[in-house]
């Protein structure tokens, strides 16, 4: 996925960078217990599936067979998913371990 | 109830803005205070949009401006209306904000929050970071007295709890305080930091050493309602977009393609030319005011913050840091205030009530208390910048050899092709009036 957008005169005023390259720009203190777990299965038959579009760090991913992939890594702990999630039981949400998850630079 | 068992008076939940003060004010007063962050330090969960308004800190820290980490003093603020093609902005500077005692910051949270959290350190408050709080431990008639953690053994006790973990805020959650999940009072934040040389920012945004500019949007956020905004750090800009969380649901753009339909409006482009990202960013904003405001006090437990949704997103006041900071303080008054009387008790602990309903804090919010909906709608959203963008072309146009039409005749001439009903008008009028008048 690129985020570079043509202006009308067919210029890129900046260069594009993929969604990985996006990501990478920002460290993660990996936990090795997911503080956020997905029941998949009740995804399934979940009609909106809000959480793909709202998930800042694009965790979770449409299947082709219907269902959701969803990773827990590099999670910006935002809460938008359960939010928006309308599914009883899909989404066990926590905050991570202590000290790990989503570290913002300092200077 | 005995007071013995008690390892602190007070243990404060969350090192941002909140709880710091809330840790550096209790300490301030002789008080054992225990702070407790579940980052590796405190503000490393942390980051906004925008700039911190510091004016509480002069009651709590002598001329903080001496030490605090600011990239730039905000001496421009710009509002800025976006539609596809056009920008109307209202653009105003002072050289007042660049000098003692200042207005408003740039800053990183990470070092801002960091360095607030150290203060609260030096004044004697015990601050533990890499500790996820994971529930609320309550006496035999229900009051709080404590806290589970994630450490073996972590169990901490106290007089008085104040949640101040943050807009998820599971403890006020826990605590039944706090049970607004509505995705319409919620906004997403995302953010890049992008790297320019400091004098391409300086000649970009026309101005010198530590003089800063805020430009808050309305538009350019490929049709979600929301906002956006761009700031300047010393060598950094922040730019990025809010995004009412129900809206960005209930259509297909994701927040990473909104940034960059901003990025390139003919308006923000020039200004970011050959930047590079340094770090990308998200947070949740708790943006509906008073009507998603919890119960703030409990037996032994205060919350504050954006725990208690005290973000002011209220279009032309973009704030919440400058909220946290003062209900921290108030939560930590409120407290020396119990201990003194031996209660604390939700009764005990009123005068936080009656803190935030005197000061700016909440009465800010209740002035204020129709100006999210507003700012969120769609007649404010995508109708009036188009309104006000048409009118302000039809009068800087020069349309030789005909005549100037004078403004009242464009105006209800764009009105009428716009579909802005009267009513509509003076009702919004009104209820602007009535936030900012």
């Amino acid at each position: 996925m690129t985020e570079g957008r043509r202006l009308a005169d067919g210029s890129e005023h900046w260069s594009p960078i993929s969604f990985e390259d996006r990501m990478e720009t920002v460290e993660f203190r990996v936990h090795e217990s997911a503080h956020i777990t997905v029941d998949t299965s009740v995804c399934e038959t979940c009609p909106s599936r809000e959480c793909i579009v709202v998930c800042p760090a694009n965790l979770f991913v449409p299947t082709a067979d219907g269902g959701i992939v969803f990773n827990y890594e590099y999670c910006f702990e935002c809460g938008s998913c359960y939010i928006v999630c309308n599914k009883e039981g899909a989404l066990s949400w926590n905050y991570p371990v202590g000290g790990h998850g989503v570290v913002f630079h300092r200077t | 109830m005995t007071t013995t068992a008690d390892s602190f008076d007070a243990i404060i939940v969350g090192a941002g803005p909140a709880g710091s003060c809330a840790a550096l004010a209790l300490a301030k007063a002789g008080k054992r205070v225990v702070l407790i962050e579940r980052g590796p330090f405190p503000g490393s969960k942390n980051m906004y949009g925008g700039v911190v308004y510091p004016r509480i800190l002069d009651s709590l820290i002598d001329q903080w401006w001496n030490d605090m980490p600011v990239q730039r003093w905000v001496t421009r603020r710009t509002t800025m209306l976006l539609t596809e093609t056009q920008a109307f902005s209202v653009d105003f500077r002072t050289t007042a904000w660049g000098q003692v005692p200042y207005n408003g910051a740039t800053t990183y949270r990470p070092d801002f929050d960091n360095w607030l959290a150290n203060k609260a350190e030096l004044a004697g408050a015990v601050v533990v970071c890499s500790t996820t709080v994971t529930g609320l431990i309550r006496n035999s008639s229900g009051a709080v007295c404590g806290v589970t953690t994630d450490r073996p053994d972590g169990d901490l006790h106290a007089r008085v709890v104040v949640a101040c973990d943050g807009v998820n805020s599971f403890l006020a959650k826990q605590a039944g305080l706090y049970t607004c999940t509505e995705s319409s009072h919620f906004t997403l934040g995302a953010k890049e930091t992008l790297t320019l040389p400091k004098e391409v920012i300086d000649e970009r945004f026309g101005v010198r050493g530590l003089e800063g500019v805020d430009i808050e949007i309305l538009g350019g956020t490929g049709g979600v309602n929301g906002g956006g905004f761009l700031y300047t750090n010393y060598d950094t800009v922040g730019i990025g977009v809010v995004l009412k969380l129900s809206q960005l649901a209930a259509q297909s753009q994701r927040p990473e393609q909104i940034i960059a339909t901003l990025k390139a409006h003919p308006a923000i482009a020039p200004l970011i030319d050959g930047a590079t990202l340094k770090e990308y960013s998200a947070h949740l904003i708790p943006e509906a005011g008073i009507s998603m405001m919890p119960t703030f006090v409990a037996d032994g437990l205060l919350v504050a913050g954006d725990a208690a949704a005290m973000c002011l997103a209220a279009g032309i006041w973009l704030e919440g840091v400058n909220f946290a900071m003062a209900s921290g303080m108030y939560a930590a008054e409120a407290i020396v205030e119990a201990l003194a009387l031996g209660d604390t008790s939700a009764k005990g602990l009123a005068g936080y009530l009656k803190r935030l309903e005197s000061t700016f804090v909440l009465k800010d919010h209740r002035k204020l208390r129709r100006a999210p909906q507003l700012v969120l709608s769609d007649r404010v959203q995508h109708m009036y910048p188009q309104l006000i963008a048409n009118v302000a072309e039809r009068m800087f146009r020069v349309d030789n050899p005909l005549p100037k039409p004078g403004l009242r005749k464009i105006f209800a001439e764009e009105r009428k092709r716009l579909g802005v009903r009267t009513r509509d008008l003076l009702k919004d009028a009104s209820d602007g009036f009535k936030s900012f008048g």
